[in-house]
C-alpha cells in the first residue's frame, strides 16, 4: 500500500531524514518508536505532504501513485488520514462541522449520524460544539482527532503519539477504535486497511496488535522486527541499547 | 432645552468637523426624491426585493410584529401588528405624543458635530419604535432605511424606546440600489432602555462603494436593563465612521455589542463602540471581528469607561489580514475612576494560520476551501440574547452575507 524509497528530508534547510526506506503493506500495521527528535513526525507529516518538509531524494508510493508531490488533500482523497499530536485550534470551526467535513458532507447542522459517532468516543453534544481544539485537554485532543477519523475512514491511517497525555480509561476506549480503524478484529487476510503508529511511551501498544515495529534514530529506521520484542527491548534497555541489540543478533543471523 | 435652542445648537454647529473620520461634504448631496406609500412590502419595486431581503427584511412580514420601510426620504410603509407596539415616522410620532420631544438629542448631543446638526436642521424621517410599559415583543420588528436615488442625502433621526419591564427586538437593514453611484446617509438614533427592559437590534448594512456614512447613535441603560447590538457589514462602503455609545446608567445595567466587518475594495471604514458604565455593578462586552482585504482600511475602535462601584467591562477584538495592501487598526481603550472595578481587554491582529490550512486539508478539503472555512469561522460569533427563533434568523442573514464574500 504504502512504499518509501531512499526518503531524504528537509525542514527549513535542515536534514531530518536521510536515505529512509519502508513498506507497508495492505492489512499491516506498524508501529515506529524512537527518542524525541529523531525525525519521527517529520515522516509523518512528509506522507501527509506539508509545505514544509520538502522531499530532496527519494520517493513515496502510495496505492501504486507516486504521491512524492501531491498536495495534502489529494492524498487524502486516495484515502490517506492522520492523527495529530498537537492540532491546531481554530476558532468558529466547532468539532462537529470538523466531522462534517472529514466525512466529505456540507452539511453545516451537527445532525444525529455525527452525534451517535460521538457517542462511541464519550463524546458529547456539548464538546461537539465547542471550538475545534481550543482549551481542549491531551485526552480531549486525542479523542478529538479518532473521532474525525471515524468520520473520514482512511485507508491508511497514521497517528502521532495517539497515547500521549490520556489517561486509562481512555487509552483503553481509544485503542479499541484504532483497532476497528486498522480492521484489526478481522481475519488477517480480510485486512484492507493498513496504518503507522508513533509512540514515545509505547503505551497503546498494550491495547492494539501490531505487525512490525521499527526504532528510529537520527533520521534512519536503525532497526526493525517483531512488536513484542522491539517493544520489550524498547522499553526495558531504551533506544539506543535496543538498536544494538538488533545490530548483534542481525551479526549472529549473519555468521 | 427648546425647539429654538436646539436648532441654534445646531446651526452653531454646522460646520463642526467630527472627531473622527474624514470631513464629507454635505452640500453635495440633495433632499432625495419623494415616493408614494405602499400597501404592503411586495409592491415594492421588484428590482430593489433582492436588496430588501439581503438587509435581513422578509417583504412577506411573516414572523415580524411590525415593519418599517423609508425610501430615500419618505416613509413608505409602516405597520405595528403587535399590540403593545408602536411604530410609526419620528415625524408622526413626534405630532402624536407631546412628550418625546424630551427624549430628542437627550442620548446624542445635537451639536456634537455637523452631522449630527445637518439631522436636525435637514432632517428626512426616520423610525420611531416604542414597547409599551410589560409589554414582550417578542418577534422582531423590521426596518429598513433604503436609498434608491442618485446623489440623495438620507438624514434620518431615530428614536427607541422600550419602557419599564417591556421587550423589542429590532432587524434593521441600510441598503442602497445598485443604480446609485454616490449617495449619504446620516442617521441619528437614540435608544432608551428602561428599567428592567431589553432591546436586541440586529443591524445589517449593505452598502456600496459609493457610499458615505455616518451614524450617530447612543443607548441609556436604565437599572437592570440589557442593551444587545449585532452589526454586521460585509459590502464595501466609501466611508463609514461611527462610534456608537451606550450608557448604562441604572443600577446592574447591560450594554453587548459585537461587530462583524469583511472590508474589501476601497473600503474606508472607522469604526468604534463605547460603554460608559456608570450604574452600580453595571456591565459590557465589546467583541469585533474585522477582515481587511484588497485596498480596505479598517480601525477598530473601542473603549470602556467604568465609573459605577463594581462595574465590569471586556473587550474582545480580533483582526484578520488578508491582503499586504489593507490596513487595520485596532484601538481598544480602558479608562477607570475608581477602585472598585474591573476593566479588560485583548486585541489581536493576524493572518490565516498555515497551520490551520493544512489541519483542514488533512480532512480532504481544497486549500481554497480551507481558507475559506477558517475565515467563517473567524467571523461566526455566537449571536447571543436573542430569542431562538430570531437568532436561527440572524445567524441565517449572517450566512447568506458570508455567502457573497467567501
Amino acid at each position: 500500500m504504502l512504499e518509501i524509497k531512499d526518503l531524504t528530508v528537509e525542514v527549513i534547510g535542515k536534514e531530518i531524514i536521510r536515505d529512509l526506506n519502508l513498506n507497508i503493506e495492505e492489512g499491516e500495521v506498524h508501529v515506529l518508536f524512537g527518542p524525541n527528535g529523531c525525525g519521527k513526525t517529520t515522516l509523518l507529516m512528509t506522507l501527509l505532504g506539508f509545505p514544509n518538509y520538502k522531499v530532496t531524494d527519494g520517493c513515496i508510493t502510495f496505492k501504486g501513485v507516486d504521491i512524492t508531490n501531491l498536495p495534502t488533500n489529494e492524498r487524502v482523497t486516495l484515502g490517506m488520514g492522520m492523527s495529530f499530536q498537537h492540532p491546531p485550534e481554530i476558532r468558529g470551526v466547532r468539532l462537529g462541522d470538523m466531522v462534517n467535513i472529514a466525512q466529505g458532507r456540507k452539511e453545516e447542522t451537527i445532525d444525529e449520524d455525527v452525534i451517535a459517532l460521538a457517542k462511541r468516543l464519550n463524546i458529547s453534544v456539548e464538546f461537539l460544539n465547542r471550538d475545534v481544539n481550543l482549551g481542549f485537554s491531551g485526552g480531549e485532543v486525542k479523542r478529538s482527532e479518532i473521532l474525525q477519523l471515524l468520520a473520514q475512514s482512511p485507508d491508511f491511517i497514521m497517528f502521532d503519539e495517539p497515547d500521549s497525555g490520556v489517561d486509562v480509561e481512555n487509552i483503553e476506549l481509544i485503542g479499541v477504535i484504532m483497532s476497528e480503524l486498522l480492521d484489526r478484529n478481522k481475519m488477517p487476510s480480510k485486512r484492507e486497511k493498513a496504518g503507522l503508529i508513533i509512540t514515545h511511551s509505547g503505551s497503546i501498544m498494550r491495547h492494539i496488535k501490531a505487525d512490525r515495529a521499527h526504532v528510529m534514530l537520527e533520521g534512519r529506521i536503525a532497526c526493525s522486527g517483531m512488536p513484542d520484542e522491539i517493544t520489550r527491548n524498547v522499553m526495558e534497555t531504551g533506544f539506543e541499547r535496543c538498536v544494538e541489540l538488533c545490530v548483534r543478533s542481525k551479526e549472529v543471523d549473519a555468521e | 432645552m427648546t425647539k429654538k435652542e436646539t436648532i441654534e445648537r445646531a446651526e452653531r454647529a454646522k460646520a463642526k468637523k467630527a472627531a473622527f473620520g474624514e470631513d464629507i461634504a454635505i452640500e453635495k448631496y440633495a433632499s432625495g426624491e419623494e415616493h408614494e406609500a405602499l400597501n404592503s412590502l411586495d409592491e415594492f419595486p421588484e428590482e430593489y426585493q433582492q436588496d430588501l431581503l439581503d438587509a435581513g427584511i422578509e417583504p412577506s412580514e411573516k414572523d415580524r410584529s411590525g415593519s418599517f420601510l423609508q425610501r430615500d426620504c419618505s416613509v413608505v410603509f409602516s405597520t405595528a401588528k403587535h399590540p403593545g407596539l408602536e411604530l410609526m415616522s419620528t415625524t408622526d410620532a413626534l405630532k402624536k405624543h407631546d412628550w418625546l420631544k424630551d427624549y430628542l438629542w437627550k442620548a446624542v448631543p445635537v451639536d456634537q458635530d455637523k452631522y449630527t446638526a445637518d439631522v436636525e436642521l435637514g432632517q428626512t424621517q426616520g423610525y420611531f419604535i416604542r414597547s409599551e410599559p410589560g409589554k414582550k415583543v417578542t418577534m422582531p420588528v423590521q426596518s429598513c432605511l433604503f436609498i434608491t436615488s442618485d446623489k440623495t442625502g438620507q438624514k434620518v433621526h431615530n428614536i427607541v424606546i422600550a419602557e419599564e419591564n417591556s421587550e423589542l427586538h429590532i432587524i434593521t437593514g441600510c441598503s442602497v440600489s445598485h443604480a446609485v453611484n454616490s449617495a449619504l446617509h446620516l442617521g441619528v438614533s437614540e435608544f432608551y432602555v428602561k428599567k428592567g427592559a431589553k432591546i436586541t437590534f440586529t443591524m445589517i448594512h449593505n452598502w456600496s462603494p459609493g457610499m458615505e456614512v455616518r451614524p450617530r447613535s447612543a443607548v441609556v441603560i436604565e437599572a437592570d436593563g440589557a442593551f444587545i447590538s449585532n452589526y454586521i457589514l460585509m459590502t464595501p462602503v466609501k466611508s463609514l465612521q461611527m462610534y456608537p455609545t451606550a450608557y448604562c446608567v441604572g443600577k446592574n445595567a447591560r450594554a453587548t455589542f459585537q461587530t462583524v466587518i469583511y472590508a474589501h475594495g476601497d473600503t474606508k471604514i472607522d469604526s468604534g463602540t463605547r460603554a460608559v458604565l456608570r450604574g452600580e455593578g453595571s456591565r459590557s462586552e465589546i467583541i469585533s471581528r474585522v477582515i481587511a482585504t484588497d485596498n480596505a482600511k479598517v480601525i477598530a475602535r473601542s473603549d470602556v469607561i467604568g465609573e459605577g462601584t463594581n462595574a465590569r467591562g471586556h473587550i474582545e477584538c480580533r483582526g484578520l489580514m488578508l491582503s499586504d495592501t489593507a490596513e487595520i487598526d485596532s484601538i481598544p481603550e480602558l479608562k477607570a475612576t475608581r477602585k472598585d472595578l474591573d476593566l479588560s481587554h485583548e486585541a489581536a491582529v493576524g493572518k490565516v494560520a498555515e497551520e490551520e490550512i493544512q489541519y483542514l486539508m488533512s480532512r480532504g478539503l481544497s486549500e481554497e476551501e480551507a481558507t475559506s472555512v477558517i475565515i467563517r469561522g473567524f467571523l461566526n460569533v455566537d449571536i447571543t440574547g436573542l430569542p431562538e427563533g430570531l437568532a436561527r434568523e440572524t445567524k441565517k442573514m449572517f450566512d447568506m452575507s458570508l455567502e457573497k464574500v467567501t
